[in-house]
């Protein structure tokens, strides 16, 4: 078998999280009754023209500068024309030869290893609505809610090689865009998705092999999963002397599988033209330094901001800052506490597991920043011990109740009165002649055991510490 | 003199002196309607109810003293193509032939807030495309200066409907010529205004580029006080221009001292009808005689004209007409097996054989390897158009041409060759391609009796001057005075 080269390029569609649409005042908010949320304008009505909302020319110039892309002092909008239940006016409004921003990159990081993916261009569009099957009637309903809801697609350079840089391309712009706050990035809910074009040819040829295009995938792992069965399948039917056509992948996420649909989609003639209805997008460069200087600490920034204030390892502060979310939750807490390494510790610790089981985001977490904030204080001023705290921080994830109350409720205060703990040292020395007699023996293995009666006897409240230094002390005189 | 014989000006001082009531010239304009429609056929929906409900309210309210606006309790008729808040907009086609906006035209608006009252709207070619009103689905529209002819269009409805006195003013758009020529076959005033004047928030699109409202009235008076309502900026149209407020009422003169009227004879050709010509040449000695001096231009370009429009128009109408697609409202045939089917079927039976006609040649030149040839040469050519009328307004205040080359055509008679009805826009089509105004006065008659319009082009957003010239000729000319017989001729 010969070695083949991986050729993949990403169209990202980000929606833009504006309150009111593109081109009306109808909201954008996810997850209302069918056909709530629309208008004439955004249902397309015969007479209605849309007017274009403002911030999403901001929120698109935000995602240009912070992806290194030149931003178009003149753009326009185009008609994308195709017919289809979900798109009213039987044209997509987009922006075809002259997008807002052309021409950046951002570096991606795969295993330590620094990569730069060029980005093509960024360009605003408007949504389509949604097709709701139903399986009883056989009937299809269209929803319009989400119809010209903003979106802007980031069109990389075929620049990535395989799954895991897809993966970590995609969870830079993640970061980037959440970071702006242009996006919500709720893959789960579409807000962040992604097309994938993909073709392999044999190492050392010049020329790229035919591509395929697999569209909407709304999760890393799906990314990654499609990418892997599509680079071996086209290279299986290469290998088998097959041809590879050009045609849409439906990727099937639940079993693995993508199915080809040989689909007269990419004949489609989308007979492109200017949109008459809207004026040019004319942008000064007084407005695009304002919207330059109002941006925020980008994630590298910070990410050497936390080493040199913070004084946390390089690693840590890669993770913390990789989300928006984190990086806020981590710099909340820290203030409340001012402890950053166990902040940084429990974040990427249990913390991020129970979350990652539960399938949510650290802000939509019940344990807010105060709360783990007090509990770190609770251990530094040894009012508990790191091991029940682990204990209580799983209550506190469950119930969101504040760590004092949980101490209180239970009687989970740490036990560091040095006579009340020598008297049950003494009582489980005394229980134990063996154990003693084997330390003095030379099994330093004994003296775990016998810490351990110990906190059995104080149910885990006593300072370890002082157990220790205690015990040593009883057995040695 | 009969009420409905006045004209809007007039109508309106009665009504805010008191002399009549709006029920009376309510009733005046119904019983006219009542006795001539049958004959003209220039309505698709009457309002009568709405009308009389509203002329109550209005006139409750002037009788409380308060200002009811310029146009207080004046019958005015609006083409169907223009958004009415639960009254049908048909666009005189099948596919629309049941469907009811659920909101105003901002030019409805407007005129509503001035205090007009609207009588109905108005019969027109279907989606606006044609020059006769007869791709109307719904009826076919007679020329009230006589009824074997076509009123021109696509406005025609709103043409004949101010010809023949049902009401006083007319909206009507104009893509091409779609409100000057048929003001010129039916011998009233049509104003098309500079593009981005009229909001068209609300206009069923034909051509975005290319489309504007504006307003047939019985005199040039009365389309400036039209013109004081309808134009001004609107947020909801971006296209719309955000020029400082003119009253074009005021400081109308019945000269032309001073002005210098630019004559493009490159541009007027072997193609014009003889008495049309002849019409012309006593125009240009009519604005001489009031006091213009008159001035030879070159047009050169403006024969692309036409070509340039077929190309741009019916690419941005392919678009535009997309939407009915027989899912959410409009027509939708009924036997289909698949959504591929249900599109083509309600395509094919919803809409008439000129608007196919236009989808097609739009879904032509905007395809994929087509569109250098035709839509993007068509845009070079349109800044040519637009450069040429710019070089020419250096040497004069306004432009005097035809309205159209040819008087009023029987039914029927462009029906083997749609490309004749095309060149009844010659003369028109370049004002919409340079986005300027333009406006059609009655001119003369031809020798079937026939009216034949003189039209005035001006600088964009000059339409000060344009109705400035077009009063001047018509208070030195009295073609305007002369009513239709509202019969079969010749």
């Amino acid at each position: 078998m010969k070695d083949y080269e991986v050729i993949i390029g990403l169209e990202v569609h980000a929606e833009l999280s504006t309150k009111t649409k593109i081109y009306c005042n109808c909201s954008t908010s996810f997850g209302a009754d069918p056909n709530t949320h629309c208008c004439p304008i955004c249902t397309g009505m015969p007479g209605t023209l849309p007017v274009l909302n403002e911030k999403v020319v901001e929120y698109a110039i935000k995602a240009g500068l912070a992806t290194n892309c030149e931003i178009s002092r003149f753009s326009k909008q185009d008609r994308k024309n195709y017919f289809y239940p979900d798109l009213p006016k039987a044209y997509q409004i987009s922006q075809y030869d002259l997008p807002l921003c052309i021409g950046g990159h951002v570096d991606i990081n795969v295993d330590g290893n620094k990569k730069t993916i060029g980005i093509t261009r960024i360009h605003i569009e408007e949504d389509a609505g949604k097709l709701i099957h139903d399986a009883y009637t056989g009937d299809t309903l269209v929803d319009m809610n989400r119809c010209a809801v903003p979106l802007i697609e980031i069109v990389s350079e075929p620049d990535i090689r395989n799954a895991d840089e897809a993966v970590a391309y995609m969870q830079t712009l993640k970061s980037i865009l959440e970071y702006l706050e242009v996006c919500d990035c709720k893959m789960q809910e579409g807000s962040l998705r992604c097309d994938v074009n993909l073709s392999v040819r044999p190492v050392g040829q010049k020329e790229f092999g035919t591509r395929t295009e697999t569209k909407n995938l709304n999760s890393f792992r799906a990314i990654h999963n499609l990418i892997e069965f599509e680079t071996k399948r086209q290279i299986e039917v290469l290998e088998n002397g097959g041809v590879i056509h050009q045609e849409t992948i439906r990727w099937d996420d639940a079993k693995g599988v993508g199915y080809a649909m040989r689909s007269k989609e990419d004949a489609q003639d989308y007979r492109y033209f200017p949109e008459p209805d809207l004026a040019p997008i004319v942008l000064s460069d007084e407005y695009i330094n304002d919207i330059k200087n109002s941006l925020p600490e980008m994630p590298h920034i910070k990410k050497e901001r936390y080493v040199s204030e913070f004084n946390l390892p390089e690693y840590d502060a890669e993770i913390l800052t990789a989300s928006k979310h984190t990086a806020d939750y981590f710099e909340k807490a820290t203030a409340a506490c001012n402890n950053p390494k166990a902040v940084a510790n429990w974040i990427m610790g249990d913390f991020t597991k129970m979350l990652n089981e539960k399938e949510i985001e650290i802000n939509e977490s019940k344990v807010t920043e105060e709360n783990l904030a007090s509990l770190i204080c609770l251990i530094d001023k040894g009012t508990i011990s790191s091991k029940i705290a682990k204990q209580i921080f799983e209550e506190m994830f469950e119930t969101g109740e504040k760590a004092e109350d949980i101490v209180n409720k239970k009687g989970l205060v740490q036990i560091s009165d040095e006579g009340a703990i020598k008297e049950i040292v003494k009582k489980v020395v005394e229980a134990n002649p063996q154990s003693v007699a084997d330390y003095k023996a030379g099994k330093d293995r004994a003296i775990g055991f016998l810490v351990g009666q110990i906190m059995k006897e104080t149910k885990g409240k006593a300072n370890p510490q002082i157990v220790n230094k205690l015990l040593l002390e009883i057995i040695n005189n | 003199m009969d009420l409905y014989s006045l004209t809007l000006t007039d109508i309106a001082k009665k009504i805010k002196n008191k002399e009549v009531t709006i029920k009376e010239v309510l009733d005046s304009v119904y019983s006219r309607i009542d006795e001539v429609e049958p004959k003209v056929d220039a309505y698709i929906t009457l309002t009568r109810d709405m009308a009389y409900q509203r002329a109550e309210e209005l006139q409750q309210r002037l009788d409380n003293g308060e200002d009811i606006g310029v146009l207080g309790g004046v019958p005015i008729a609006i083409k169907d193509n223009i958004c009415t808040n639960s009254v049908k907009t048909t666009c005189a086609s099948r596919m629309l032939e049941n469907f009811t906006p659920i909101y105003n035209a901002t030019v409805v608006k407007r005129l509503e807030d001035a205090g007009a009252i609207m009588v109905g709207k108005t019969n027109m070619d279907e989606f606006a495309m044609g020059s006769s009103t007869e791709t109307s689905y719904i009826k076919k529209t007679k020329n009230p200066w006589n009824l074997a002819r076509v009123p021109g269009g696509s406005s025609g409805g709103s043409a004949a409907a101010v010809s023949a006195d049902m009401a006083y003013a007319a909206l009507g758009s104009d893509t091409g010529g779609s409100i000057r020529q048929p003001a010129s076959y039916c011998s009233v005033v049509g104003l098309k205004p500079t593009y981005g004047l009229i909001s068209r928030f609300g206009l069923i699109a034909f051509a975005s580029s290319l489309d504007q409202i504006g307003p047939f009235t019985k005199t040039v008076e009365d389309a400036a006080l039209m013109l004081n309502v309808i134009a001004g900026y609107d947020k909801m149209d971006t296209t719309s221009a955000n020029v400082e407020k003119v009253d074009y009422v005021s400081g109308l003169s019945n000269n032309l001292n001073g002005k210098v009227v630019g004559i493009p004879t490159d541009f007027i050709t072997d193609g014009i009808n003889k008495d049309v010509k002849l019409a012309y040449d006593k125009a240009i000695e009519t604005v001489k005689n009031a006091g213009a001096k008159v001035q030879e231009i070159k047009l050169e370009y403006a024969k692309y004209s036409l070509a340039t429009y077929y190309i741009i128009a019916t690419a941005e109408a392919s678009s535009n007409l997309g939407r009915y697609d027989g899912i959410r409202y409009g027509y939708r045939a009924k036997d289909f097996s698949d959504l591929d089917e249900l599109y083509v079927k309600s395509r094919t039976e919803g809409f008439g054989e000129e608007v196919k006609r236009r989808i097609m040649l739009g879904t032509y030149v905007l395809s994929s390897g087509y569109y250098d040839a035709y839509y993007k040469r068509a845009q070079q050519v349109r800044t040519l158009i637009v450069e040429n009328f710019k070089k020419a307004f250096e040497a004069c205040d306004v432009i005097m041409i035809p309205t159209a080359p040819n008087t009023s055509f029987k039914f029927g008679a462009h029906n083997a060759s749609p490309l004749e009805m095309y060149l009844e826009d010659i003369y028109t089509v370049p004002v919409n391609i340079a986005g300027l105004p333009g406006i059609s006065v009655p001119g003369g008659f031809d020798n079937n009796g026939m009216p034949i319009g003189i039209q005035f082009i001006a600088k964009a957003f000059d339409e000060k001057t344009l109705l400035q010239a077009a009063y001047a000729f018509e208070q030195n000319t009295d073609y305007h005075t002369e009513r239709p017989k509202i019969e079969e001729g010749k």
